[in-house]
């Protein structure tokens, strides 16, 4: 077993202290320990913040809702405030991995977790976003990865609540100990053209304190296709809100990042009820950009699926498949 | 370098020397005695090393053993009182719930937490119990035997 330091952050000012010694945070610890356990992340020193408690828990402010970093996927499901006034939000999570991941994943590990390429998380495949020199997706079985062309690594981000985080463009609050900073999520997340090796802005010696959702949609709607019922990560999922005569239609697990589709925003502009014929033209265009690679062609189809459905059942209509 | 860590497993105080990080379910079957809870994957996709941590349903081999300081174990070996099994264990005997049993001690502990806890799963014993991979029943007769346990239970039997 490889030895590694271990220490608990009871407080900011401690937790900082830590990261300027080079400690990784460990929330849930779900994605750390795995990735630890597979020898790709080395670490050498963990610092626990499940014991700093203010970190966690779902408040009304300030006319929106803030989300503590250390809330469990299960109190964001359960959660009263949240599943009446943006039910897309606890549905993101509600079937996302197995009950007993979501009692100790939190929403800050969730967004920063790594992607789940298989190349990527077996040691063995020394791949770009390992430093390697190739992206084995490309020539190798290719199913479950990004059919968005946005560099030469194509992961899919794996975080079931990113995308309706971005609906509603949320603010990432994260701190160094000293001064509060603040991210936009809508440019958080990298694409492997801006970074191979990062998914996102956060620094080593930052670390989120809270999400911030500044607003409320009017409607919103959630919808996945998955291969299993449990313990798996959708093929194609999307969300949909309304809010200021804007329409926000958000895909995930299909590109590198939670992708915004424009295009089909732009083709519903700002009706506020959108009928089936609508809906499906807005879905032809949100995968309009999509380039399948050779074993995940039948993605595309499902990433249509999921944008019409989502718009109808945002508008409270039945979908049929 | 290890650490001196204490909890209560199924009502017993007991005190590990253990890397802070080594998994619990780890310290359970090597340093605290109780091989009851099993290793399946190591990695959170199957949940047989499934236990309650102040009451609260988590897989061990993805929890670092120092998370237990001061906490409330219990595991599939706390269940029984004295010689008469727990409900679910009961129902699992009954109903041919377990076949090779590898999965079984996580199974009853995530079904006993649902007998606890129903309103956290609104669909049910499969939404319940779906964080547990079965490779051998087809979950039929593991449905059976918690409508099973609810019986007995009803009846007056042993479990909380
Ligand atoms: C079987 C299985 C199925 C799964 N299915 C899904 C699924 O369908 N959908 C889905 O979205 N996820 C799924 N997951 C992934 C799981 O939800 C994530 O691993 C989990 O949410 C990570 O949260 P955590 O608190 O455990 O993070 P940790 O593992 O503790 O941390 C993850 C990363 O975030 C960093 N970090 C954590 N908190 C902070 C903070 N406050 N500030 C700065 N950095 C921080 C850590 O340093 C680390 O790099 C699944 C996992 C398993 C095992
Ligand atoms: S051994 Fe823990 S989930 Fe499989
Ligand atoms: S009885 Fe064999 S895996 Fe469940």
């Amino acid at each position: 077993m490889r030895s590694f330091g271990y220490a608990e952050a009871e407080n900011a000012q401690g937790l900082a202290a830590a990261l300027g010694k080079g400690y990784r945070i460990k929330a849930g610890g779900i994605d750390l320990l795995d990735m630890m356990k597979e020898r790709i992340d080395k670490s050498e020193r963990i610092v626990s913040i499940t014991g700093m408690t203010e970190l966690r828990g779902i408040k009304e402010r300030d006319g929106g809702v803030a989300i503590g970093a250390l809330t469990t996927l299960n109190e964001i499901a359960r959660d009263e405030t949240l599943r009446k006034a943006f039910p897309a939000l606890p549905d993101t999570v509600c079937n996302a991995a197995t009950p007993q991941v979501r009692e100790v994943a939190t929403i800050a590990g969730n967004i920063l977790q790594r992607p789940r390429c298989w190349f990527f998380r077996q040691a063995e495949y020394n791949c770009l976003r390992k430093s390697g020199q190739a992206c084995y997706a490309v020539a190798g079985d290719n199913t479950y990865h990004s059919i968005y062309p946005m560099g030469a690594c194509h992961i899919t981000h794996p975080s079931n609540i990113a995308p309706a985080l971005v609906a509603v463009g949320a603010q990432i609050i994260a701190s160094d100990g000293k001064n509060p900073k603040s991210y936009d999520i809508r440019d958080f997340f990298l694409t492997p053209e801006q970074d191979l090796k990062r998914e996102n802005k956060l620094p080593q010696n930052e670390f989120i304190t809270e999400i911030f959702l500044p607003k409320m949609p009017e409607k919103s709607a959630y919808v996945e296709v998955k291969e299993k019922q449990s313990f798996d990560w959708p093929l194609a999922a999307c969300v949909a809100t309304y809010a200021d005569k804007k329409w926000s239609i958000i895909l995930a697990h299909v590109a590198p990042v939670p992708l915004r589709a424009t295009l089909a925003e732009n083709v519903v502009g700002e009706k506020a009820d959108i009928d089936e014929n609508l809906a499906l033209q807005a879905a032809e265009a949100a995968v309009k950009t999509a380039q399948p690679m050779a074993y995940n062609g039948f993605r595309v189809h499902l990433a249509k699926a999921v944008v019409r459905r989502a718009l109808l059942k945002a508008c409270g209509k039945d979908f049929h498949a | 370098m290890k650490q001196t860590i204490s909890f209560t497993l199924n009502g017993n105080s007991v005190t590990v020397e253990s890397h802070p990080m080594q998994p619990l379910l780890y310290a359970l079957r090597e340093d605290a005695d109780a091989p009851g809870t099993k290793y399946g994957c190591g990695e959170g996709e199957c949940g047989a090393c499934t236990v309650i941590l102040n009451d609260e349903l988590v897989m061990s081999c993805l929890v670092p053993v120092v998370q237990a300081e001061g906490a409330r174990v219990e595991t599939i070996e706390g269940l029984a009182n004295a010689d008469e099994l727990h409900a679910v264990q009961q129902a699992f005997l009954e109903s041919g719930g377990a076949q090779c049993g590898i999965c079984t001690p996580g199974m009853i502990m995530a079904g006993v937490h649902h007998l606890r806890h129903p309103e956290r799963a609104p669909g049910g014993v499969p939404e319940a119990l779906e964080g547990n991979l079965c490779r051998c029943t087809g979950y039929t007769r593991i449905f059976t035997a918690m409508k099973r346990a609810k019986e007995i239970l009803s009846a007056g039997g042993t479990g909380s």
